[in-house]
C-alpha cells in the first residue's frame, strides 16, 4: 500500500512539474525580456558561482591527475596524464561538478527565495497585478542558466584542466608545451559538443527543479524542506541524464 | 459592487467556507471580522479570483469571475487593490520599484514621470524620501504603508485591506486606519477591511459581516452590533473566552 501511495506521488510530482516545464517554456518563447533582469539573474546565478567553480575544479584536475598518474607510471605512459585529464574533465567531470556546485549554491538559492516569497504572499501580489509568476520569476532564471552553465562548463574544464598540468609539470617534469599539445590534440569537437549539450541539459534540469520546488512551500517549515529536495532532485536528475547522455553519445559518436 | 453567492471552499478535505453569502455595496467601507483562522483571508483571495471556490459564484460588477478564463481573470484583477496581511512588499525590489510596479508594467510611462507618480502617492501615504529603500529597511508601519501605496497608485475601483494593523504598534495602527478613512473620502472607492481588531474595524466600516465556522452569521450595519442578542457574536464583542464559541471553533 505505501508503495503504491509512493508510485501514486510520483506520478503526481512528475505531471505536474511537466505542466510546470511546459508552462516554462511557453512563457520563455512568447515575451521579450527585461535585460535588466536577465543580467541581475546571470550576474547571481553565473559570475558570482565562478570562485567556487574555479576552486573545486582545479582541485578535481589535480587529484585526477594525481590517481592517474600513479597508474600511468606502471605502464611507462605518464605523457598520457594529459589526455586523460582534458578528456575527463571536457567530457565528463567539467559539466557534472559544475552542475552540482551551481544546483547547491544557485538551486537551493532559488528554492528558497521563491519559497520565502510564496509564504510571504508576493506571489500572491505577483498574481494580483495580473502578472503570471512563472514568466515574472521562473522565466528569467531559466534562460540565465542556459546562458551561464555552458560557459561555467567551459571555465571548469579550463581550470580542471590547469590543475592536472600542475602535477604533470612538477611531479612528472612534463614541459608546458608538450602538456597542452597533447591535451588541444586529444580533444575534439565532439567532446568538445558533448560537454556543450550535457550543460545545457543540465541548467534546465537546474532551474525547473530549484523553481518548482519553490512555488511548494505553505509554511517556514516547508521551505527548508523544499531546499533539501530541490538540492536532492537536482543531483539525482542530473545523474540519470548524464547517464542517458553519455550512453547517446557513446552509441552514436564512439 | 461584490456579490459571494454560496461559495463552497475546502483544503485537502477540509471544508473552511461553508455557504458563503455576501454583498458588498458601491462605495462603501465593509469590515469583514473573525477569529484568526475563520477563513476570512481564503474569502479574500476568493475574492479576488486568487483561489477558485469549489462551487457558487462571485460577482464584481456584475461578471461572475469564477466563470472567466485566466485572461479576463488577470484583467478583473487589475480592478482591485490588495494590501495584504504581510504587505507582501516583493523583497528584492525599492520601495520605489515596488510602488511604481504596476505603471511599470502596465503603462508606457517614462521612468521620471513613473518617479514623480510614485512620490506623489507615497505622499500621500504620508511617506517621503524612501523611494530608494527596499522593504527590510522599514518598520512594519511604514511597510504597510508603502503596500496601501502600491495598491491605490493605480486607482482602483475596490480596495481590499487584509488585517491592515496586525502586529505594529499603536500609534502606526492609528496612523494606518486615519489614512485608510482619508483615502476613502478622498477617492470614495469601495473598500473591503478583513480584520479581528474590532475597535479598527469600527472605526472604518458602516457595514459589517461576522465569519464563524465556515459561514456568515451575521450582516448588517454596525449599528445592529448594539441590539444584537446572537450570543457568539456577543461573545466576540467582549473578547470573552466563555460562551458558546468553542475554543477550537474558528
Amino acid at each position: 500500500m505505501e508503495l503504491f501511495n509512493k508510485a501514486k506521488e510520483l506520478f503526481h510530482y512528475s505531471g505536474s512539474l511537466g505542466f510546470f516545464i511546459k508552462d516554462t517554456l511557453k512563457w520563455t518563447l512568447i515575451k521579450k525580456r527585461d535585460v535588466k533582469t536577465l543580467f541581475r539573474e546571470i550576474v547571481f546565478i553565473g559570475i558570482d558561482s565562478f570562485p567556487l567553480v574555479s576552486l573545486i575544479a582545479f582541485f578535481i584536475g589535480i587529484i585526477i591527475a594525481f590517481q592517474s598518474a600513479h597508474q600511468l607510471k606502471m605502464f611507462n605512459s605518464e605523457i598520457q596524464l594529459a589526455p586523460l585529464v582534458a578528456l575527463s574533465m571536457v567530457r565528463e567531470l567539467g559539466p557534472v561538478i559544475g552542475a552540482l556546485i551551481v544546483a547547491a549554491r544557485s538551486g537551493a538559492s532559488i528554492t528558497a527565495g521563491i519559497g520565502a516569497m510564496k509564504i510571504s504572499e508576493q506571489i500572491d501580489a505577483l498574481e494580483s497585478f495580473g502578472i503570471e509568476p512563472i514568466d515574472y520569476l521562473v522565466v528569467p532564471k531559466f534562460i540565465a542558466l542556459i546562458v551561464c552553465m555552458p560557459i561555467l562548463v567551459i571555465y571548469a574544464d579550463f581550470l580542471g584542466i590547469l590543475g592536472g598540468y600542475l602535477v604533470g609539470a612538477f611531479k612528472l617534469s612534463i614541459p608546458y608545451a608538450l602538456y597542452f599539445r597533447m591535451t588541444f590534440d586529444v580533444l575534439g569537437i565532439k567532446d568538445i559538443l558533448s560537454g556543450f549539450i550535457k550543460s545545457i541539459a543540465f541548467g534546465g534540469i537546474i532551474a525547473f527543479i530549484s523553481c518548482y520546488e519553490g512555488f511548494r512551500p505553505f509554511s517556514s517549515k516547508d521551505v527548508s524542506r523544499a531546499v533539501t529536495h530541490s538540492v536532492v532532485r537536482s543531483f539525482i536528475l542530473i545523474i540519470i541524464c548524464d547517464s542517458i547522455l553519455t550512453a547517446i553519445f557513446y552509441f552514436s559518436w564512439m | 459592487m461584490i456579490k459571494i453567492n454560496n461559495i463552497y471552499k475546502s483544503f485537502s478535505g477540509k471544508q473552511v467556507l461553508k455557504g458563503i453569502n455576501l454583498t458588498v455595496n458601491k462605495g462603501e467601507t465593509f469590515l469583514l471580522i473573525g477569529r484568526s483562522g475563520a477563513g476570512k483571508t481564503v474569502l479574500l483571495k476568493n475574492i479576488i479570483g486568487l483561489i477558485t471556490p469549489d462551487s457558487g459564484s462571485i460577482h464584481i460588477d456584475g461578471v461572475d469571475i469564477t466563470q472567466l478564463n485566466k485572461q479576463n481573470l488577470e484583467k478583473v484583477r487589475l480592478e482591485f487593490g490588495l494590501v495584504f496581511q504581510s504587505g507582501a512588499l516583493f523583497d528584492f525590489l525599492t520601495v520605489k520599484e515596488n510602488v511604481g510596479f504596476f505603471l511599470k508594467q502596465y503603462t508606457d510611462l517614462k521612468d521620471s514621470q513613473i518617479t514623480e507618480r510614485v512620490q506623489e502617492t507615497l505622499s500621500m501615504v504620508g511617506l517621503k524620501g524612501i523611494e530608494k529603500l527596499y522593504p527590510y529597511e522599514l518598520s512594519g508601519g511604514m511597510q504597510k504603508r508603502v503596500a496601501i501605496a502600491r495598491a491605490i497608485i493605480y486607482n482602483p475601483k475596490i480596495i481590499i485591506y487584509d488585517e491592515p494593523t496586525t502586529g505594529i504598534d499603536p500609534i502606526s495602527v492609528d496612523k494606518i486606519v486615519s489614512l485608510i478613512e482619508d483615502l476613502h473620502k478622498r477617492l470614495s472607492i469601495t473598500s473591503l477591511v478583513v480584520t479581528h481588531d474590532l475597535e479598527v474595524g469600527l472605526k472604518l466600516a458602516n457595514r459589517l459581516a461576522f465569519l464563524l465556522g465556515g459561514k456568515i452569521i451575521f450582516e448588517g450595519d454596525t449599528q445592529d452590533l448594539q441590539t444584537t442578542s446572537d450570543q457568539r457574536l456577543i461573545q466576540f464583542l467582549k473578547g470573552s473566552s466563555g460562551g458558546p464559541i468553542k475554543e477550537m471553533e474558528v
